[in-house]
């Protein structure tokens, strides 16, 4: 099973070829240019470097958001089209649990945050569980919150309220810069920073976890991936509200 | 192995498929050398962006991404080929919304470096330019172009195939963009060009004295600020009069003021380079006002007057392939880098 992974769910534009329980080829780059400048020239040199055509991946897997709209779109269109020229499936990888990934078997609770912007954070909760004692190295993702857009005060009350003090949680992701003096001042629970090589989206991070979706069957074609970005686009969030104030007035 | 051999033979026969999502219309298409349409697919979003009297970019980007697989596919089917059989992937670059052009160019380059397949990057301009060559097969450069829509206004000379020289360009608003506002604030909805023009056929157009704005330092650029905004200060001078608004007369006023300062600096433009051919293009060159006067105009002074069908005048794939034909003879291939340049300038492709 060779799989090509894509992550431009962020400032970070990721690709890996993966075969198997092999890690082949992966290259990140976190610069100021575009995914649309970077992702296709990123693909092309691995694959070249590894003398791959790429008629010969099985399936491609791509972040499938939260994230930035246009950066979840860069990264989708890519995974679309050459799904669509290649006859392969597609495999989505939520973008948080993607990066959570970078923390494989770690036994703190796993929070990435995203910055959303507006004091926002995509955010979800995770941990790595061994799946069957009598299975050595099987573990498995335990969803301990679903991905969502919240406030960086209600995640925190909520952290608080659900940890004690002898839980410890593992933030990675964009929003640590943003927010870790923050959580530094609101958090009770003991907690920590992941570092440089597994704080961003990391597309080779998550190929095992999207290989074992292939396996399972979890794959979608090119016609129905689309991003999933937790949040309406302005013009409809504001359509809402004025419904809702117009309701509320009458 | 047979297939092979069959695609060598036809070598004569150049097929691009050609994708554009520069707005609001997601579109693919293939084209045989250049000119002949073997399959034309556009999906309108225009019903979801009514909602908002106008493109949400966001709407639309989401959209694009959500429909881009299907319309080639369909595309595809349609003119009974498969990506094997394809030789070209266009894809319109800019100009236009830059969230919505990023889908197209993203999902385009993948298909294209997937299939081992030369990329050529079309501009949208061009694009509706080449509207023409479908249309008519015998048109060849130099022809006078005028391409009005609801993004552009663009008076230019086409030396030759892919060699533009830009004589005049709106300073504010584009045509199709006075439209939709005049429309919005007449209560006529979006979108603004087919509604005015049905509703003018209704009015009288010289009901309502409005300005012809000529810009001043340039004979050929547009200006349609200033237009919309005495339509606006009309509208509101006759509220507070307490007068009963005619929209057809509005409608037609309006539009016949646009009709004729595109007419007057496109004639102006034939005589002064001399030419014989005149090409029009972009959505208001569906505008029935504006195809009678040019017709008139044209007829009058000899100049043979071209405009495609309504539906090559709208957002398509098709004009987009049949530019990119012409590119590619040019010798232009783009890289994996290709970027959206939502401002791209005619004539400064690269």
């Amino acid at each position: 099973m060779r799989l090509l992974s894509i992550d431009s769910s962020g400032l970070t534009a990721s690709v890996a070829v993966t075969e198997d329980d092999r890690l082949i080829a992966e290259y990140n780059v976190n610069y100021k240019k575009t995914h649309s400048q970077t992702l296709l020239p990123m693909i092309d040199e691995i694959l070249r470097m590894t003398e791959l055509d790429p008629e010969t991946l099985d399936a491609v897997a791509v972040s499938k958001g939260p994230g930035s709209f246009t950066g979840l779109r860069i990264g989708s269109a890519a995974a679309k089209g050459l799904a669509q020229a290649l006859n392969i499936p597609i495999i989505e990888i939520p973008t948080l649990l993607g990066l959570a990934c970078n923390a494989f078997g770690s036994d703190e609770i796993i929070c990435p945050i995203m910055d959303a912007r507006r004091s926002q954070v995509y955010t979800a909760l995770y941990r790595c569980m061994s799946k069957t004692e009598d299975l050595l190295n099987f573990r498995e993702w335990e969803e301990l919150k679903e991905q969502c857009a919240i406030g960086i005060g209600e995640l925190t009350a909520e952290l608080n309220g659900r940890f004690s003090e002898t839980d410890r949680i593992l933030f990675l992701g964009d929003g640590v810069p943003v927010f870790r003096e923050y959580l530094d001042t609101n958090l009770r629970v003991s907690h920590s920073y992941a570092p440089s090589h597994m704080n961003r989206q990391r597309a080779a991070a998550f190929a095992p976890l999207a290989i074992k979706y292939y396996r399972e069957g979890k794959t979608v074609s090119c016609f129905d991936h689309a991003p999933e970005y937790l949040r309406l686009s302005q013009a409809e969030r504001e359509k809402n509200e004025g419904i809702r104030q117009k309701g509320a007035a009458y | 192995m047979r297939k092979k051999a069959v695609m060598t033979m036809e070598k004569t026969e150049l097929r691009i498929l050609a994708v554009e999502t520069s707005c609001d219309e997601t579109a693919a298409a293939v084209m045989k050398n250049g000119r002949e349409i073997l399959s034309n697919v556009i999906y309108s979003q225009i019903d979801l962006h009514t909602l908002y009297g106008g493109v949400v970019p966001e709407i639309a980007s989401r959209k694009h991404i959500e429909k881009i697989c299907q319309v080639i596919d369909k595309a595809l089917s349609d003119a009974s080929v498969t990506l094997d059989d394809i030789d070209v992937i266009a894809v319109t670059y800019g100009p236009g919304l830059v969230g919505a052009l990023l889908v197209g160019v993203s999902a385009a380059k993948a298909i294209a470096f997937a299939k081992k397949k030369p990329l050529v990057g079309v501009h949208h301009i061009e694009g509706h330019i080449s509207a023409n060559y479908i249309e008519y097969p015998e048109l060849e450069p130099p022809f006078v172009t005028l391409v009005a829509s609801g993004g552009h206004s663009h008076l230019a000379l086409v030396k030759d195939y892919g060699v533009y020289e830009i004589l005049g360009r709106t300073r504010d608003d584009a045509a199709g963009e006075a439209f939709d506002k005049v429309a919005r604030a007449i209560g006529l909805g979006y979108p603004g060009g087919p509604k005015i023009d049905r509703a003018a056929k209704e009015g009288d157009p010289y009901a309502i004295e409005l300005p012809r704005a000529k810009v001043g330092d340039s004979d050929f650029d547009f200006s349609f600020s200033g237009l919309k905004s005495a339509v606006l200060n009309y509208l509101n001078s006759e509220k507070m009069a307490g007068r009963e608004i005619r929209v057809n007369d509005v409608a037609a006023s309006f539009q016949q003021a646009v009709v004729d300062v595109l007419v007057s600096h496109t004639m102006e433009a034939i005589d002064r380079y001399g030419q014989k051919k005149l090409a029009i293009a972009g959505g208001v060159a569906s505008n029935t006002a504006l195809r009678a006067a040019f017709e008139e105009a044209c007829a009058a002074r000899d100049v043979r007057f071209y405009r495609p069908s309504p539906i090559l005048c709208t957002d398509n794939a098709a004009m987009i392939g049949c530019a990119a034909y012409y590119e590619y003879l040019r010798g232009v291939r783009h890289g994996w880098d290709l970027n959206a340049v939502p401002a791209l300038k005619l004539g400064e492709t690269n």
